[in-house]
């Protein structure tokens, strides 16, 4: 077996204090991030039964000011931000002049004027590049403050209960996809109820160089550290895309069943995105042996597509897979999976593989 | 990081035992994380050291397992099917993968203290 060498990367404000508990460190778009603490099962459980923090202080933030802050997220995203009241926030996407999307993204509203942007962290360069690109005739100030915020994402059902005691705002009242400043352990952040793992959970912005020090107070409070392995498991059972699996600059965005985050018709690639897809994103379950990325998905002896995100399903205790599939053949009841040359029975099941009850 | 002092080692971390019993090692094993799948030769198979045997699945990657030596495999570990975590719990003895009756051990195979010293 191979085992990957890793090459010079960026580091988050957190590096130092991951080597404290434990982690593995793995290449990640350009970062160097933790894979594991304890173990990817172990902490996938802990965020479904009880609470768990990622550091996502990888991932990009921008802010838009401006009279054209509104108009100008309009013509480059394809949600519609007019709908959005101040201190709230909602997934949305960029999308290119082709058809694809050039990432996918979270807004948040912080008042009339001015909306903050969370942006992959693989992203950061070229997002950058293209919202400036699109800016011109926008009456607009785009700042990049990656550098600036760490962010924690404190996920699991008990999230509210862990953070309340030590929050300054009643986080009871704080309503999904709610964004609003607080004093969390005394340090001035804010908090969005947000997440990308199918549970309940606060992403928490901090200045950056306040992130370690929040991050050791809530491991004392009782936090599992979970790392990118358990990030992408959880999302993975939650059905949500991620950017350069199911989402990418040449694959139509429609493809999965988020039709809901196209609400505007002004956007760039309109045309190009408001004609149905050719392919269709598609859940796999199978009985033992795991997928993954690329394997080719056939129907009837036929390849119609292939795997785009693949693992064992640490909560259902099967491996699960989404694939993207020739639309016309994505509505069969079983397909089968090419693993290693063989092909292996999967089943197509309705995303999300699991939902929160 | 256990590595029994009997075993040979391969650079890319499988161990071969005195009766050609092969498996990864406890470093492997840490480094890989959670085992959920294992993909096992067919018995009868006759490999040549070095060349891909079988495939090790944790939650996150899949890593191919190279024969540590050539020959004819002539077992393999049933137990996994049911219980892949076996390679993580016990990794030189319950976790073992396949045996081969060898002909001849790959040239690369290092002493455990060598490969204790390689992974350190």
């Amino acid at each position: 077996m191979t085992l990957t060498p890793e090459p010079t990367l960026k580091r988050t404000p957190l590096h130092a204090a991951h080597l404290r508990a434990g982690a593995r460190m793995v290449p990640f778009g350009g970062w160097e991030m933790p894979v594991q603490y304890s173990g990817v099962k172990a902490e996938h459980d802990a965020v479904r039964t009880g609470a768990g923090v990622f550091d996502v202080s990888h991932m990009g933030e921008f802010r838009i000011t401006g009279p054209d802050a509104a108009a100008f997220l309009n013509r480059v995203t394809t949600n519609d931000v007019t709908k959005l009241k101040p201190g709230r926030a909602a997934y949305n996407w960029l999308p290119n002049d082709s058809g694809g999307l050039v990432d996918d993204i979270y807004v948040y509203r912080v008042a009339a004027e001015e909306f903050f942007l969370v942006v992959n962290a693989s992203n950061i360069a070229k997002d950058w590049a293209h919202l400036q690109q699109h800016a011109a005739g926008f009456a607009v100030t785009l700042t990049d403050e990656s550098d600036r915020w760490g962010l924690l994402a404190v996920q699991g059902p008990q999230a509210e209960a862990m953070l309340q005691p030590h929050s300054s705002v009643d986080l009871s009242a704080a309503k999904k996809n709610t964004y609003f400043p607080a004093k969390l352990f005394g340090f001035d952040v804010w908090l969005a109820r947000t997440g990308y793992t199918g549970e309940d959970g606060f992403e928490v912005f901090t200045d950056a160089s306040e992130a370690e020090t929040i991050w050791d107070k809530m491991l004392a409070i009782g936090l599992t550290p979970a790392g990118l392995g358990a990030r992408d498991t959880l999302r993975l059972e939650a059905g949500f895309p991620l950017y350069g699996h199911e989402f990418a600059d040449h694959i139509h965005p429609l493809s999965s069943t988020y039709t809901w985050v196209v609400k505007n018709t002004a956007h760039l690639g309109a045309e190009h995105i408001q004609t149905a897809p050719k392919q269709k994103l598609i859940g796999l379950a199978l009985d033992k042996v795991p997928v993954r990325e690329g394997y080719p998905v056939s129907l009837d002896g036929a390849v119609v597509g292939h795997v785009t995100s693949g693992s064992s399903s640490p909560t259902l205790g099967h491996p699960i897979g989404m694939a993207l599939v020739n639309a016309d053949a994505g509505n069969a009841d079983a397909y089968d999976v090419e693993v290693r040359g063989k092909l292996h029975p999967a089943r197509r099941v309705e995303l999300p593989f699991y939902k929160r009850s | 990081m256990q590595t029994p002092s009997e075993l040979k080692y391969a650079p890319s971390h499988e161990w071969l035992s005195e009766d050609g019993t092969v498996g990864i090692s406890d470093f492997a094993q840490d480094q890989l994380g959670d085992v959920v799948y294992v993909e096992l030769p067919e018995v009868g198979r006759i490999v040549t050291a070095g060349e891909t045997v079988a495939v090790v699945e944790s939650v996150k990657t899949a890593s191919d397992i190279y024969a540590p030596a050539t020959g004819t495999i002539t077992a393999v570990n049933d137990a996994l099917s049911g219980g892949p975590e076996l390679v993580n719990s016990s990794p030189y003895e319950d976790g073992w993968l396949f045996k081969i009756d060898v002909t001849e051990e790959s040239a690369e195979l290092l002493s455990a203290e060598e490969y204790a010293a390689a992974n350190n």
